[in-house]
């Protein structure tokens, strides 16, 4: 039988058609900025200056702290600014801009060899050196994942190829084109902690990627490939764990609790490439759609610049409202066009003025339907009473700071309420509360 | 080049308040139909003048009010037109009047309006007509179009009564009855509508008709004439899963439709009504908030930390 986990919704896949049959292709910009912290934790340090040259691959930013990651030079060539720059909605953020040489002159690599001979006390170092995060959004350091405490014990490996979000094609190109990669990676990540399970779970909507993967799993040890029903968001960690390993992760409490590691396709991917050629994480997958000329799934250089992407897939083919980094039920809305990528940009959608006009909220009607589809089991429809008239305590009690804003409950409302975006203010200013600071 | 700014997600289903509401007018035209075609023009008076009194009634009440008018929502349309498709096919066109009045106004509106109702607006006004004028509201008659029998009849639920009409009968609606409860086939296909339209779940009306079913059966009547007569499949269809009224974890849910079915096997068999639905809808309307609140759905990681404590 599919996996599934509970409740959620059934979106429209429509948006991933114009580019679920494209063949990724490379695209080089003649300038890349990378910010320091694509990771979440502490941003790095950067350790070059104005005017000096770099080798592709090699570090420019140093990691800080126990969550820290290395950034690498995505292209060779002459650092010409270093710089703090607003980014996203964010504050703004240390970054080196880099002009390219295109000579792609690596820097000096230390391969490991292959998944079967290699050391695997050197795998989760060598990880931390790569400057590999979650890539499938949440960019949660990964060998921070992989260090286990003592009484910690994995049992099973999740490789995340659920891809439930709308117009993302990035994952389902990758474990077309390169299944074996993805396969080695796990495998690496097995080795690492010992593990002798690893799953990789795949939607029913991708019968091609499904029989890929299952291609390259065959012979290799405890890999197998898991088929979940479509259904979003069952690309969520938790939402996953609960498919494929059948228990919830406990409040509080990470996957790692339960002994489940989940892994995006994407980061197995840069897994293998830093344990078998000793490569950092430079590039990645994103796909380009909405409202371009010609849609498509690019290999991208980290620090790409979203006006040049949108340049290499033809511009706009529309006047544009909305560009947002990931797909329709997550994605981040960009200020301007002037933002670079980062490790976790899965996907740069346009939107045009019509689907970016703001829809105005209607008054709830009680229809329950947020309540139906809430894959955590909360009360949408009384969160956002709560959240409305600032009551923090009230919205506490309602169990607002398990919500994962997955976006379930503003997709379905009738009534097109603010429900998730209500929520992402309320938890913010809750984790305020907590640290002491003053809630507003 | 400016962009818009907001949170995710970017995308909305394309079920708006208004296509829920028209769906539901789409689902009772089935029924509407048949009530006219069995009752004829009178039926179509009372069908067209509840519609219209509980419509203009909400414009009024935000217009004067100087609230956001929103009958533009169907909402209102939805309540008069359900009431007067539980009107009897002899009632005056001022007991329809009343009866979309009241529950447009005392029901709804002065309860907040859309959501915040406590009752079904059209049971409650129908629970009133009950009490205003019993015998009118009671006085059933066998469709026109079969017979010139104006004179009131037992209805297949008088106590009796059962074994009187055939299925066949009372699934195509050849009986006495309100407007709209006697086509079981119509209200049937309005049901199968709201369903493949993902308007309603199957939880709430498969679970009140399986209820009524049981109960029936357990106190020794023929369950399967006990789903077909009266408004038992009508009130199933779409009175007691109406959003605001009904429970939204799917547990409060099952409860509150096995309370329905329960309640109404219940009245129709002891009670001095032949019919309970009316009341075993309204009774576990109230009943819903705290359905709601002590049967949630479970909190996704909360369990485990329970049984962590018990250990």
């Amino acid at each position: 039988m599919k996996a599934t986990f509970k409740r959620g919704v059934h979106l429209n896949y429509g948006s991933k058609e114009p580019t679920k049959h494209l063949h990724t292709r490379d695209f080089v910009s003649d300038t890349v900025q990378l910010i320091m912290s694509m990771h979440i934790g502490a941003p790095s340090e950067p350790c070059v200056k104005k005017g000096d040259l770099v080798k592709l691959g090699q570090v420019i930013g140093t990691p800080v702290g126990f969550l820290g990651i290395p950034v690498h030079a995505s292209v060779s060539g002459e650092v010409v600014a270093v710089e703090r720059i607003p980014y996203l909605m964010e504050e703004p953020v240390m970054a080196v801009t880099i002009r390219n040489d295109f000579l792609d002159e690596w820097t000096e690599l230390h391969p490991l060899g292959s998944v079967e001979s290699v050391d695997p006390a050197k795998i989760v170092p060598a990880i931390r050196e790569a400057g590999i995060c979650g890539m499938g959004g949440a960019s949660f350091p990964t060998h921070v994942k992989l260090s286990l405490k003592s009484e910690q014990k994995c049992e099973m490996i999740i490789v995340n190829g659920a891809e439930c979000e709308t117009h993302l094609t990035c994952d389902h190109r990758l474990m077309l084109e390169s299944p074996g990669r993805v396969v080695d990676g796990l495998r690496a990540a097995m080795r690492a902690l010992n593990v002798k399970k690893g799953v990789i779970a795949i939607e029913d909507n991708k019968p091609d990627a499904i029989e890929s993967m299952r291609c390259a799993a065959n012979g290799r040890d405890g890999v197998s490939v898991r088929v979940l029903k479509t259904k979003y968001p069952q690309g969520g960690e938790k939402q996953l764990i609960e498919a494929v390993a059948k228990r919830q992760v406990p409040v509080k409490k990470l996957p790692i609790d339960v002994g489940v590691i989940v892994l995006n396709v994407g980061t197995c991917a840069a897994i293998a490439d830093a344990v078998i050629d000793g490569k950092p994480l430079i590039s990645r997958i994103t796909t380009v759609t909405g409202c371009v000329r010609s849609p498509a799934n690019l290999r991208l250089r980290i620090g790409t610049i979203a006006e040049d992407v949108i340049g290499a897939c033809g511009g706009f083919s529309d006047t544009p409202g909305k560009i947002a980094f990931g797909g329709g039920m997550t994605g981040l809305c960009l200020p301007n066009i002037y933002m670079p990528m980062a490790k976790s940009t899965n996907g740069i959608v346009v939107y045009n003025e019509k689907d970016a006009r703001s829809v105005e909220e209607g008054p709830c009607i009680r229809c329950g339907h947020c309540v139906a589809v809430c894959p955590i089991g909360l009360n949408p429809y009384q969160m956002k009473v709560a959240a409305d008239a600032d009551k923090l305590d009230m919205a506490e009690k309602l169990h607002v700071t398990d919500c994962i804003l997955c976006g379930c409950c503003s997709y379905e409302c009738p009534s097109r309420r603010w429900l998730t975006a209500s929520f992402k203010i309320v938890k913010q200013k809750l984790a305020q509360r907590a640290k002491g600071g003053t809630a507003k | 080049m400016s962009l818009r700014l907001s949170t995710a997600p970017h995308i909305r289903s394309p079920k708006t308040t208004t296509r829920l509401m028209l769906n539901v007018l789409l689902a009772l035209l089935p029924s509407a139909a048949a009530g006219v075609w069995y009752f004829g023009t009178r039926a179509l008076m009372l069908l067209c003048v509840s519609t219209a009194s509980a419509v203009v009634a909400e414009y009024l009440w935000q217009k004067l009010g100087r609230l956001p008018v929103r009958v533009g929502d169907l909402s209102a349309a939805v309540t008069g037109l359900i009431l007067g498709l539980i009107l009897p096919p002899t009632a005056t066109w001022w007991m329809a009047v009343v009866g979309s009045v009241f529950a447009i106004i005392i029901v709804k509106q002065l309860f907040g309006g859309i959501g915040d109702n406590f009752l079904n607006p059209a049971m409650a006004a129908r629970a009133v007509l009950l009490a205003s004028w019993p015998a009118r509201m009671t006085a059933y008659v066998t469709a026109s179009r079969f017979g010139v029998d104006a004179v009131s009849t037992a209805t297949p639920l008088a106590r009796g009564a059962e074994g009187s009409y055939s299925y066949l009968e009372l699934l195509l609606g050849n009986v006495p009855g309100t407007i709209g409860e006697t086509c079981k086939l119509a209200i049937l296909a309005g049901l199968l509508l709201l369903l493949l339209t993902r308007t309603v779940t199957w939880r709430i009306p498969v679970i009140m008709l399986g209820s009524t079913a049981f109960f029936s059966w357990i106190l020794g009547f023929d369950p399967l004439y006990a789903v077909l007569s009266g408004g038992v499949l009508f009130a199933a269809a779409f009175m007691a899963n109406d959003y605001a009224t009904s429970p939204m974890s799917s547990r409060a849910q099952v409860v509150y439709a096995a309370g329905i079915g329960l309640i109404t096997v219940v009245i129709r068999n002891y009670g001095s009504y032949p019919e309970g639905v009316t009341y075993a809808v309204l009774f576990m309307n109230i009943l819903t908030p705290l359905l709601d609140r002590f049967m949630p759905h479970k909190i996704y990681g909360h369990q485990k930390v329970k049984e962590a404590k018990k250990a």
